[in-house]
Formats: C-alpha cells, sequence, structure tokens
C-alpha cells in the first residue's frame, strides 16, 4: 500500500469542506475521485500532499505519517499537477527541472538532467522543450506539467482534472501514457475527473464524493445508475460499450 | 537533447558578460564625462594604478564616488524590485509602490524638522546632519517592513495581502510626510524637498562601503533562494508541491528587499522607477528563469541609472540635476512603453 487516508477533514474557517474521509492506493493503481463541482475532490487531492494541511485524520505515505515530514521530503514522494499551473517566462525544459528542486540545493546535478530528459521521453514532448511555456497551447502546456511531475520521480501523482484542457483524440493519448507508466513502474496515481466514461476506461478505483464525504468507493462495480444518480442528482443508465460500463445521461 | 540545453544556458551567460562589459564601458564613459573631459585612457589608467594625481584625483574623489554610487544604487534597487515582484506575484511591485520611498521619506523629514538636521545655504540647499537623516530614515523603512510583514503574517502571507499592507502603510506614511512638510519652516521645508529629489551626489567611499556591504551579503542570500523563486512564479500550488515553503520564502524575500531598499533609499532619496523598469526589462531580454534574472536585472538597472545620472550631471553643465528627477521623467513614459510592447506580443 503506498497511501493510506484515515478519517481526514478539511475545513476553511467554518465551513467544512472535507468530512472523514477514509481510502487506501495500492501500488499500480489509478485511483479517480468523482464527484459534482464543488464536491471538495481538489481540496481533498491537496490534502494528500499537505498542499493544504488537514485540520482532522492523517495521510500515510509508505507507511510514514506524512505529519512527521518535511514538505521537501513530500515533494519526493508526491507529484502534483495543478488544473490550471501559472505560466511564466521560462522554457519547457526550464519547468521541467522544477520538478527537480526537491532533489538538489544549489544547483541540478547530471542525475537530475538525466532524469528530465526520461521524463521528456516518456511523454514524447523533446521537439517542445527549448520552447517558452507562455507560447505552448492549453493541452501542451498540461503534458508538460505532467513531465515536470514525472521528474520528481514520485511514488504517487496527483492529477487534478488531467484532461480538462485536452481535445479527445489527446485526451485518451495521454490516458494510454499515463496508464502504461503508472501499470508499468512502482507507483500510483490520484487524480479528480469530471469526464466519467474517460475515468471508467482508465481507472482501476473510483470514490465518490457527494458534499465532502464519501458515497461510495471501489472498483468498477460501484459505477451503478443508483450510485451516479446519488452523487450527480440526475438520472442516468449504464450500458456495456467496447467492454466498458458507459454513463449514458437520460 | 541536454547538450541543446546547455547551448542555450551558454548563450544566456555570453548575454549576461555583454551586459557587465557594457556596464563597464558606460562607467569609464560616465567617469571621463564632465565639466572636465578627461580621455578614455586616463581613466582606465588612474582607476587600473590606484593613481590620485592629476586628472587621477578628479577620477576618484569627484566622479567615481558617483559612478560607483550609480551602480550600486541602480543594482541594489532594481535587485530589490526583482524580488519583490517575484514573491509577490505583481509586476507593479518595487520599493517606491510598496511605500518603503515614503517610509524613508517620513523618516528623513522627521529628523530634519524634530532634529533640526537640515539647514541651507544660498547658493545649494545643504543636509546639515545627513547621517542623522541616514539613520532616522532608515529606521522608519526599517518599521514600514516590519508592519507590511506583521499585516502578512496576519493574514496568512498571502501575495496580495502583502502588496495591500505595503499600499496602506505607504499612504499613511505619505500623509506623515505631508504632515511634516506643514509643520516644517521654510528653511527645513526646503532640505525635505531636496532630500526627497533622490541625489547620488551625496555619496563618497564610507557611504558606498555601507552600501557594498548590505548589497552584496543580501544579493548572496537572493541567490541561494533562485529556485524557490522559479517556484513560485509558476503559482503558489505548484510550488508547495515541489516542496517550497512558500511562506517562509515570502518573508525573507520581503525582508531582504526591504532591507536593500531602505539602505540606499536612507542615504540617496527616492529614485523611482529604477526598481520597476530593471526587472521588467531583464525578463523581457532573458525571460523569467531567476538563476539569470537576479544577475541581469541589476545589472540592467545599475546601467540605466548610470546612464540617467551622466545625463543629469552634463545636460545643464555646470548646473547637476538630481538623478531623481530624471528617473520619474523619463522612467514614466519608459514603463508605459514596455506595458504596451508586452501586451502587444
Amino acid at each position: 500500500m503506498i497511501l493510506r487516508i484515515q478519517g481526514v477533514d478539511f475545513h476553511y474557517k467554518s465551513v467544512s469542506v472535507i468530512k472523514d474521509v477514509s481510502f487506501a492506493v495500492v501500488e499500480g493503481e489509478v485511483f479517480t475521485i468523482l464527484g459534482r463541482n464543488g464536491a471538495g475532490k481538489t481540496t481533498l487531492l491537496k490534502c494528500l500532499n499537505h498542499i493544504l494541511s488537514p485540520q482532522g485524520g492523517a495521510v500515510w505515505l509508505d507507511g510514514i505519517d506524512t505529519r512527521d515530514m518535511r514538505p521537501v521530503d513530500i515533494a519526493r514522494r508526491i507529484g502534483w499537477v495543478p488544473q490550471r499551473g501559472d505560466i511564466s517566462r521560462m522554457t519547457v525544459y526550464d519547468l521541467i527541472l522544477l520538478g527537480r528542486k526537491p532533489y538538489f540545493r544549489w544547483s541540478p546535478t547530471q542525475d537530475d538532467y538525466r532524469k528530465v530528459e526520461e521524463a521528456i521521453d516518456m511523454l514524447g514532448i523533446g521537439d517542445i522543450s527549448l520552447r517558452y511555456v507562455d507560447e505552448l497551447s492549453g493541452g501542451e502546456f498540461q503534458l508538460v506539467q505532467i513531465v515536470r511531475a514525472l521528474a520528481q520521480d514520485p511514488r504517487v501523482i496527483l492529477l487534478d482534472e488531467p484532461t480538462g484542457s485536452l481535445d479527445i483524440r489527446n485526451q485518451y493519448r495521454l490516458m494510454e501514457k499515463l496508464g502504461h507508466i503508472i501499470h508499468n513502474h512502482p507507483r500510483a496515481a490520484v487524480m479528480t475527473m469530471h469526464d466519467i466514461n474517460l475515468a471508467i476506461r482508465y481507472s482501476d478505483k473510483f470514490l465518490l464524493l457527494k458534499d465532502g464525504c464519501i458515497c461510495s468507493a471501489g472498483d468498477r462495480s460501484i459505477i451503478t445508475p443508483e450510485n451516479i444518480r446519488e452523487v450527480y442528482d440526475m438520472p442516468v443508465s449504464v450500458v456495456e460499450a467496447g467492454g466498458y460500463p458507459l454513463v449514458v445521461p437520460l | 537533447m541536454h547538450t541543446l540545453y546547455k547551448g542555450y544556458i551558454r548563450k544566456k551567460v555570453i548575454f549576461l558578460v555583454v551586459i557587465g562589459v557594457l556596464l563597464f564601458v558606460l562607467g569609464v564613459v560616465a567617469t571621463s564625462t564632465g565639466t572636465i573631459r578627461i580621455p578614455f585612457n586616463e581613466v582606465v589608467s588612474s582607476i587600473l594604478r590606484f593613481d590620485r594625481m592629476g586628472s587621477g584625483r578628479i577620477v576618484w574623489d569627484v566622479r567615481m564616488p558617483r559612478v560607483v554610487a550609480a551602480i550600486l544604487v541602480g543594482a541594489g534597487l532594481s535587485l530589490s524590485g526583482t524580488v519583490m515582484q517575484s514573491i509577490l506575484r505583481n509586476p507593479l511591485a518595487s520599493p517606491y509602490t510598496l511605500g518603503l520611498s515614503s517610509a524613508a521619506a517620513f523618516g528623513a523629514s522627521f529628523a530634519i524638522v524634530f532634529f533640526g538636521a537640515g539647514t541651507t545655504t544660498t547658493s545649494t540647499i545643504i543636509i546639515d546632519d545627513f547621517f542623522t537623516v541616514a539613520m532616522s530614515a532608515f529606521m522608519f523603512s526599517l518599521i514600514s517592513t516590519m508592519a507590511i510583514l506583521f499585516l502578512t503574517v496576519l493574514t496568512k502571507i498571502s501575495a496580495e495581502s502583502m502588496v495591500l499592507a505595503g499600499i496602506a502603510i505607504g499612504s499613511i506614511f505619505s500623509a506623515g510626510l505631508t504632515l511634516m512638510q506643514y509643520l516644517a519652516d521654510s528653511i527645513q521645508l526646503a532640505s525635505i524637498v531636496s532630500w526627497t529629489f533622490g541625489d547620488l551626489g551625496r555619496a563618497n567611499w564610507h557611504i558606498l562601503s555601507i552600501i557594498a556591504l548590505v548589497l552584496f551579503p543580501l544579493t548572496a542570500i537572493c541567490s541561494f533562494y533562485r529556485w524557490d523563486f522559479n517556484a513560485m512564479d509558476t503559482g503558489e500550488d505548484s510550488a508547495r508541491g515541489l516542496g517550497v515553503r512558500t511562506g517562509v520564502v515570502r518573508i525573507i524575500g520581503m525582508a531582504v528587499a526591504s532591507v536593500l531598499s531602505a539602505v540606499i533609499v536612507s542615504f540617496f532619496g527616492t529614485i523611482a522607477f529604477i526598481g520597476l523598469l530593471g526587472p521588467h526589462i531583464a525578463r523581457r531580454l532573458l525571460g523569467g528563469d531567476h538563476r539569470f534574472l537576479l544577475v541581469a536585472s541589476p545589472l540592467i538597472g545599475a546601467s540605466i541609472l548610470l546612464a540617467a545620472d551622466t545625463v543629469a550631471r552634463t545636460i545643464l553643465s555646470p548646473m547637476i540635476l538630481p538623478v531623481g528627477i530624471l528617473t520619474s521623467l523619463f522612467g514614466g513614459p519608459l514603463f508605459i512603453y514596455l506595458l504596451v510592447v508586452g501586451r502587444n506580443r
């Protein structure tokens, strides 16, 4: 088990956003958090690597309580891909090199450059690596952010809506590559996603979140019309298509 | 790929060297230029041989302190602006816009009015007790910095709260300055106005050694955090996801930038726009990578202030204009130009 979340609570001032959430993620697993806008998906994701510090409960990473870890130690084990990162005037290579920041203090070493090259090769973005980030399309920028997280050489990658700015072709390509990277390396991914059908196709486990509480969690078997109606408050049917369940709004 | 990247880095380093060489050449030209023109070779020879006889005396005792002051002050203000803009994620952040200059001006006017540190002669205005005025300006700049830091800690250290706290405190000190001007007699008023002009003519080797002793260690501290600044440029959450303690870096960066500009402003008065122009031009030329920005921005700030001061010394010769007037006069339009060009990119 890479990640264990036990009774996590988070609230902004008096508003409770995450309530007593517990789940576990094992190696080689793509774990997706589903829920409506404002359900607390992104907040929960940020609690996992202490971008936001949970007010209750704990997160264990490889058996270590993350409250006992320095931010830099967490960053060596958890990569973070935000939904929308700020775009600065630096090259793609420089931005990916930042993924190695948790490992060096003064300057990157040869090993850091090697890890950057490996990460660039994994998603095949070598052709844009010397372009400035502010000249990229939204989809290209999202890929670069994922490559930066991979350069962190993490045990867990957290992705907040990773396919949000990609067209349908690139959505499937990215998820294909991501699945390959997770399943063939000793790591796991936890992501939030709005596209249920994309999530069903490429995720191993699901957590359905409603108003900060777990509605249901488990494998594809939890994707039922009843559970989806409960979380999204709309009627759907679930049909079989291409060997996968397909959620169709009624 | 790594080889290509190395080539890209090499180009940036060469660019920095070129800016450094241009600054040196500009320094020689500035030292040679004045009421008495000294040939370049004599200037270089006097500098290299520490010759303080004949024209060397003008070089070492009159021109060089002013030239070195322009370089150190321009570099310091520009570095301070670069750090403030990075940690506050605000392109308009500078010692001037965050109210540090207002606090220093209030401190100087306070010393002039209440400690009798200002006086005047018939032809030029002279600050009588210069170190009392500078110390008072420095103390109030520090108070302003402490207040900004206190307010930002109180409000969870966000970039927005720091900017707003700076603007609010600057506004209070501006009101205080107006009150001092109201309370001052005509001689004191002249001294206050003279101080706020921003003038490198106050430079001497003693003051310059103090500035250098502050500038170099603080530059080293900023360099230590260059990767953290790069990470913070990608956004608050991204930086935290990379293990950066954004609150701590923001507090350290603000303290370093504020102390640096407080020392400079206390001795030389308000010199506007250098803290904005240096970083903006550097970003335009070299991008936002702080490994290069923290070198390029001070070099460019130093070059701009040196060029401006040389013009200020010679344009109405033998009368010497305070450089603060010139930087305000031409800095504003130049900054607007940079904004318009940036918008059209």
